[in-house]
């Protein structure tokens, strides 16, 4: 009986933080005006967030049903995966010129996603600049 | 000899057991038939798919990785609530992003993905691009008002772990 009521309201409380993390993602998914700090926004829903509801997923199965332990991959699949795609977004910003210039690299010439490859230097050159 | 016939058997030993404990993860009972089968296709896959990933890193401290594991952990946990804090409390108007730049001590691309990868979990800054030959990583940070600290941190915290661990 004690057990199934710890584990009750252990799996309440981490759907709460999940959910709540979840929510201030979307909030500020919604607030911020620019592409790149908007970029922030799904990280953290993408870790605390989805985290929090992963964990009180676990805890119910072990407490109500055979344990199940799925839920680790799914973590370890997202923190693989998050980093990438929000790189790619980010590089995507900076390609369309949808945020501010960076600033130049101190050793390199240029950053990867602005360095155009020689043979098409001229033609960006004259055309769209 | 034998020790090539390992290299060429089991290109990446850590991948095979990360695959084996993935496919038992999945199967969501372990079993001796799906350890067995588990064990297979983590020395099939990085067989096949070695050609893509030639060489390995060198040396790899599993002890410093489970360290800096923990600590990222934590450190995500903390950033997410301060960075819910920004949200909800700091108008657009005074915002304050940033760019930093990263000069780059680690070498190896596994270990700069790492560092990559670790900055954009921890919620505040996303790593946003490598410049073209590979020196310096672009950070863009949500909120700061001071960026200098910012890499000082990174540097600090992340980086040297990292090299540490791949030494």
């Amino acid at each position: 009986m004690i057990p199934e009521v710890i584990g009750s309201w252990a799996a309440a409380l981490c759907l709460l933080i999940g959910a709540g993390f979840t929510l201030v993602g979307s909030i500020g998914l919604l607030k911020f005006n620019d592409s790149m700090t908007r970029l922030h926004a799904p990280t953290k829903v993408g870790t605390v967030g989805v985290g929090a509801m992963l964990l009180a997923s676990v805890i119910y199965s072990f407490t109500f049903a055979e344990g199940s332990l799925h839920e680790l991959l799914i973590m370890g699949f997202l923190f693989v995966t998050a980093p990438i795609s929000a790189n790619f977004i980010a590089k995507v910003n900076i390609h369309r010129r949808a945020c501010e210039t960076p600033p130049a690299p101190p050793q390199d010439d240029t950053w990867s996603t602005l360095n155009v490859p020689e043979q098409d230097r001229e033609t960006v050159g004259s055309g769209t600049a | 000899m034998l020790s090539k016939a390992y290299r060429w058997l089991l290109p990446h030993p850590l991948l095979t057991l990360l695959l084996a404990v993935v496919w038992t993860l999945l199967q969501n009972n372990v079993s001796a038939g799906m350890i067995v089968f588990g064990v297979i296709l983590g020395v099939i896959i990085p067989w096949i798919t070695s050609v893509w990933w030639p060489e390995s890193p060198r040396g790899f401290h599993m002890g410093r990785m489970i360290r800096y594991s923990i600590i990222v952990i934590w450190d995500i946990l903390v950033a997410n609530v301060q960075v819910a804090w920004i949200v909800l409390t700091v108008p657009n108007s005074r915002l304050k992003p940033a760019w930093i730049v990263i000069p780059l001590e680690l070498r190896e691309p596994e270990a700069i993905t790492l560092l990559a990868g670790t900055i954009t979990l921890t919620p505040g800054t996303v790593s946003a691009d490598l410049s073209d030959e590979g020196h310096s990583l672009l950070v863009h940070v949500l909120h700061t008002d001071d960026p200098d600290a910012v890499r000082e941190e990174i540097n600090d915290r992340y980086q040297r772990r990292l090299k540490e661990i791949f030494q």
